[in-house]
């Protein structure tokens, strides 16, 4: 991997990105513990590469479909941020009006067509949004995440194998951070790498990527949404990772061994990514500026959720209908 | 005029959506060149192509997951399932994302989709593909659920379901595929939530739909020979639920009997019943009698499913059982 593959604006902008995604969660994380952010959230701290990389790579057109760990890649498709914050907050100003949730982010006109709470049915989704896009003739590519627990449900092998057989333009990425909830992902498959192993199964290429590295992801995913975008047909991408939290809020990831997080924080992927643009000669200063302005647009998301208000009562019988109501009888 | 199967009316209705709307397209198992393995989709991938009429695999959360997903992204797709009962293998598809999508993401998004499948008993296919399991759609908040009785209200509701910018489940009654009825030429389209009173009267309202509305009519024309006017009244739809049609109907004649082939326990007869106790109590002047399957699988030999799934003679008792 040489960071010459990339131009210094993209490398400069995937890493505000990961900033941006890393300020927002931790912030939600504190926010939780003060009673502001409700329910549960399940953090990304840590994969905000993976994120960063994609959205890099992407068309404004391109689709993004999530799972329940998906604030960092609706956030970095263009979602406002004080919207994401005040969707995790359950107030009137989120981005689904406070019903969604953490766990629902979803952003259609910035193309986050969801974060899908139940493991695995978002895959079948994103391929039809993709088919319909080549039906359509609007050039789009979906990229699909999910995470390592995810390559067991029925519906990534039906989805991966429909896309294949149709050459659908999407991209789909396990984000294998090792663990599915509290047990290792290597425990429950019976070979070494949960996404890569089974692509063969499907006429697909055996594809693993450090996904802690910003520009080896974003070198993979131009490979990938292009060849997609040729008509070449869907990708499956492994990229490896690791979460810095337990896998939601009520779980403080006591299962994993010690060194094997603290090897895992040493390879942060903003560390990595920092280092490695200073080792290039971007000033010091210049990054300092990028950190600074995240952590201003974090403050300012942060007071505008404090100060909105809840939801609007009439809201709860609304949208359930495309005519704004709930009325199921006359 | 021309006489027209249920089964061929399916694919009627199809085509003449089709045909308006390029973005209306068919993917399922066995629909394209095969035409269905119930023959409701023949003709349609020779006149509309195979980038429009599509072949899935053996993969049920695949097909409706990818229709929800067309839908999202500018088609209006309509998704076969073989069988209702497969509705159990693409639930979370079906309960947990196309029906809560557009409230969790605060109407951010539309789903104007069809589930078409072939529901209900009667073919001796025993416990697995012959369950009349429209009442687990209406169970679900963001469904609309159709259930047509006739060739021409196939057409005319499947029009009015691929038209609707809501998700639809289109039970078609496997019982109904080879009923005939004479159609007239043209487009027809009708609406989603009007429910149709088969044959006036005055005595007893009796409500059914899909293939117990010939039987309710059976009922009724034996109950007129002894002198009891039922009016039978066809829901169509039950999300929307025709509410007012029903409790018009129950205000003149004073008595309800449902008559369902879904199981006993919250079948929506018993949803029905609710309505007209807590709105139309007064109008009653007898218990309403519900009829159902009983709360049990189906068999497959056809001396217990006959006895399992409602019969005219099951509902002329009801009716001269009551006071």
């Amino acid at each position: 991997m040489t960071s010459a593959s990339v131009d210094e604006s993209t490398r400069l902008a995937m890493y505000r990105d990961m900033v941006r995604a890393r300020d927002f969660e931790q912030r939600a994380y504190d926010l939780f513990l003060e009673g502001v952010v409700q329910g549960t959230t399940h953090l990304g701290l840590g994969q905000e590469a993976v994120a960063a990389g994609f959205a890099a790579a992407m068309r404004p057109t391109d689709m993004t479909f999530c799972t329940y760990r998906g604030h960092n890649h609706t956030l970095l498709r263009g979602a406002p941020m004080p919207a994401l914050m005040g969707e995790l907050a359950g107030r009137k100003t989120g981005i689904c009006g406070g019903k969604g949730g953490s766990m629902h982010l979803t952003d259609v006109p910035n193309h986050a067509m969801g974060s899908y709470a139940i493991v695995g049915a978002h895959l079948p989704i994103a391929v039809g949004a993709a088919w319909a896009g080549v039906l359509r003739g609007t050039d789009q590519v979906s990229v699909c995440f999910f995470g390592d627990g995810a390559t067991n449900i029925g519906a990534f092998h039906e989805a991966v194998n429909l896309a294949a057989v149709w050459k659908v333009p999407v991209v789909f990425v396990c984000e294998n951070n090792l663990y599915m909830e509290y047990t290792p992902i290597g425990d429950v498959i019976a070979v070494e790498h949960p996404a890569a192993d089974r692509a063969s199964a499907y006429g697909l290429e055996s594809i693993i990527v450090d996904g802690n590295d910003v520009e080896a992801v974003h070198d993979i995913a131009v490979e990938t949404i292009e060849r997609a975008r040729r008509g070449e047909g869907p990708s499956l991408v492994e990229a490896k990772t690791y979460r810095h939290k337990g896998h939601s809020r009520a779980d403080p990831g006591k299962y994993r061994p010690d060194d094997e997080v603290a090897a895992w924080l040493e390879r942060d992927p903003l560390t990595i990514s920092r280092r490695r643009l200073e080792a290039d000669g971007v000033a010091g200063d210049t990054i300092d500026a990028i950190e600074a302005e995240s952590m201003i647009e974090v403050d300012s998301a942060t007071e505008a959720t404090r100060n909105a208000p809840p939801p609007d009562p009439a809201t709860l019988m609304t949208e359930v209908w495309a005519d704004g109501g709930s009325e199921w009888r006359n | 005029m021309a006489e027209l199967t249920y089964r061929a009316a399916v694919a009627r209705g199809i085509a003449q959506e089709m045909e308006r709307d390029p973005n209306v397209v068919l993917i399922g198992e066995d629909v394209a060149a095969a035409g269905g393995v119930f023959k409701t989709t023949e003709g349609l991938f020779e006149r509309f192509g195979p980038n429009r009429v599509r072949d899935t695999p053996i993969s049920e959360e695949a097909i409706i997951g990818a229709i929800m997903g067309a839908a999202m992204n500018g088609l209006r797709p309509i998704g076969e399932l073989m069988f209702s009962d497969f509705l159990a293998t693409c639930w979370d598809i079906v309960a947990n994302q196309i029906a809560k999508t557009r409230y969790m993401t605060g109407g951010q998004v539309a789903l104007p989709l069809v589930i078409r499948t072939a529901n209900g008993g009667g073919n001796r296919f025993g416990g697995q593909h012959a369950q009349s399991v429209e009442n687990w759609a209406m169970a679900v908040p963001g469904l609309k659920v159709v259930a047509p009785s006739t060739p021409s209200d196939v057409i005319g509701l499947m029009a009015a379901a691929v038209r609707d910018p809501n998700p639809v489940v289109f039970f078609e009654h496997k019982k109904l595929f080879a009923a005939k009825q004479e159609v007239p030429e043209g487009e027809i389209v009708d609406r989603l939530g009007a429910a149709t009173i088969r044959n006036p009267g005055s005595d007893v309202t009796i409500v059914a739909l899909a293939a117990m509305v010939s039987v309710a009519e059976e009922a009724a024309v034996v109950l007129a020979a002894s002198g009891v006017s039922a009016e039978v009244i066809d829901l169509r739809t039950l999300v929307p639920l025709d509410t007012k049609t029903l409790l018009e109907s129950v205000s003149r004649t004073g008595r309800l009997v449902t008559v369902e082939e879904n199981p006993r326990l919250c079948g929506w007869g018993a949803e029905i019943t609710s309505i007209v106790v807590e709105e139309g109590f007064w109008h009653l002047d007898a218990p309403i009698v519900r009829v159902t399957t009983p709360h049990i699988p189906l068999p497959a030999a056809a001396e217990l499913e006959d006895l399992a799934i409602p019969s005219s003679e099951q509902v002329v008792a009801a009716v001269q059982r009551m006071e």
